[in-house]
């Protein structure tokens, strides 16, 4: 591998939150797993669409109107691009999450019944968890894991067995995993589902702002991801799904804008993608990640990616030198995400991340919403440092002066 | 020295007082927090109306280990009806740290608890 320096993306003046400074201290910011920075041009982007171009959707004929719905349906476009998906079957959710539920609640619901498995994994989010659990026992139908092995990766082996039961009407499995930094075969895991008549879900969340993702390559009938965590504003999420689907299921939220129709006892519904987008759609969002995606795009994924993957690789050099110190997940020299889970010996995550946040370095301590999966790992918590677009060497280095000055104060 | 993580603190963390189990016990909680997933409960032997010898059992982060310890003296003989009127203040005072906000629930967890267990309410002591 190339050495980190030429790999190197250098684009951190583009983030304005990194003229900040804590107390003397610069930051040093190793949270993007739980949401990203935002370059200035999202930023332009955001407050230039309120300033100009602010009406509401699918109503006005007067220009401002049509000005904000050609801003609105021109950013969709740029969107579903961006990951090789048509505007006509990309919803925006609030975020993932919502993107999960409207799946499980619209497909789910109506779908299962006794008899009937929905397989996920022991490493996802609860965002790809708990909607399956509720709809599983709603319905009668039978909630199933497929296990993470001693390098925090999933068994296709295990899958065939799984699928070979027959009753699996459902794999929902995550990308990239938002604690171990695993990064699934899922082209493998949506083909080997298709084949046995189930249907498929990704979580991208991870995935979509760290590397390159094609939609229609991971073979997935719904492709969720979040607008926050790749460079984008909150309160806008995506939900990709296959036409057919789509068309097929009932609304998950209703109200105005999903409709074609409304009489007095029923109502019919709008075409896609707005049956499933009911109310003010998040308009100023959607024109944000826009910008975003065009800003991610212009640096290229892979370049991201490799700019990611070099730092990673250093990261979790410099932390194998901490004593004490565990990381969780692949182990060294395979494929994974832009993130290092950890735990020290004597100090509990939280104490870590403490004494990491007095030196300006911010990382995440806790169960990272995945319990399950700490259970399987025999830890409660673990502290996880997950690397950006903007990050270099330094923070890495401020990581490991923080994490030593952490352990001289627990006398360790 | 450090405000947060001072000596008597992390000598608590390391050496908690009144950790484990108590069989037979009359009273027992369990509480998570919903932050981090630790989990912290206690085993409560009662004589008359008073706390005649408690334990605690689980894990967590430093403040909540210790403030555990540090509380556990204190319980120690308390009558039944004063464990109820304890409050966050009295757990934050005995602690004798400043906590901030995102730590509040770690130093009150195991008044939480014990509260719970005695009187059945296991609201967050406010």
């Amino acid at each position: 591998m190339p050495p980190v320096a030429e790999q190197a993306l250098a684009v951190r003046a583009d983030f304005p939150i990194f003229a900040r400074r804590f107390g003397e201290r610069p930051l040093v910011y190793l949270d993007s797993g739980a949401t990203s920075q935002k370059p200035q041009v999202v930023i332009d982007a955001l407050s230039a669409h309120l300033s100009s171009h602010n009406a509401n959707v699918h109503r006005g004929v007067y220009p401002l109107a049509q000005e904000a719905d050609a801003a609105f349906e021109a950013a969709r476009e740029r969107i579903a691009a961006f990951t090789g998906g048509e505007a006509r079957t990309t919803i925006f959710t609030k975020n993932a999450t919502e993107a999960i539920n409207l799946v499980a609640r619209s497909w789910g619901a109506a779908q299962l019944g006794p008899g009937d498995a929905v397989l996920i994994t022991q490493m996802e989010h609860h965002a790809n968890l708990v909607p399956w659990q509720q709809v599983c026992r709603e319905r009668g139908a039978e909630l199933r894991y497929l296990e993470v092995d001693e390098h925090g990766e999933l068994s296709l082996q295990a899958l065939d067995s799984e699928l070979a039961r027959g009753d699996v009407r459902l794999v929902a499995f995550t990308h990239v995993s938002n604690v171990l930094g695993t990064i699934n075969p899922v082209a493998e895991i949506s083909a080997r589902a298709r084949a046995a008549g189930a249907i498929t879900l990704i979580d991208g969340a991870q995935a979509v702002p760290q590397m390159p993702v094609d939609i229609a390559r991971a073979g997935a009938d719904f492709y969720v991801w979040t607008g926050h965590k790749a460079l984008g504003p909150t309160g806008i999420g995506v939900l990709h799904g296959r036409r057919e689907l789509l068309e097929s299921m009932e609304p998950f939220l209703t109200g105005g804008d999903m409709i074609a129709s409304v009489g007095l006892q029923e109502t019919t519904w709008n075409e896609l993608p707005f049956k499933f987008e009911a109310g003010t759609p998040p308009i100023a969002e959607a024109v944000a990640l826009a910008a975003a995606v065009d800003y991610l795009g212009a640096l290229g994924m892979e370049r991201v990616r490799d700019h990611e993957r070099a730092l990673t690789e250093q990261m979790l050099a410099r932390l194998g030198e901490v004593p004490g110190l565990r990381v969780v997940g692949p182990p060294a020299g395979r494929e994974r995400g832009a993130l290092a889970s950890f735990t020290v010996e004597g100090m509990h995550p939280h104490d870590v991340a403490e004494l990491l946040g007095r030196e300006g370095v911010c990382v995440r301590a806790g169960h990272h919403c995945a319990q399950p999966l700490m259970r399987c790992l025999g830890v409660s918590a673990t502290a996880r440092a997950s690397l950006g677009v903007y990050n270099d060497e330094s923070d890495v280095e401020a990581l490991i002066g923080a994490l030593q000055s952490g352990r001289a104060v627990f006398g360790l | 020295m450090d405000d947060l993580y001072r000596d008597y603190i992390l000598e608590h963390y390391k050496r908690p007082q009144n950790f484990g189990e108590l069989d037979p016990h009359d009273l027992e909680a369990l509480e998570h927090n919903p932050l981090c997933g630790d989990e912290l409960g206690v085993h409560i032997r009662v004589e008359g109306d008073r706390i005649e010898d408690l334990r605690f059992h689980g894990h967590g982060c430093a403040i909540s280990q210790a403030a555990a310890s540090i509380a556990s003296e204190e319980l120690k003989g308390m009558a039944l009806s004063d464990v109820g009127q304890l409050d966050a203040d009295w757990m934050i005072d005995l602690l004798g740290i400043p906590v901030s906000a995102t730590r509040r629930k770690c130093a009150l967890l195991n008044l939480k608890v014990v509260r719970g267990a005695v009187t059945g309410d296991n609201a967050w002591p406010s």
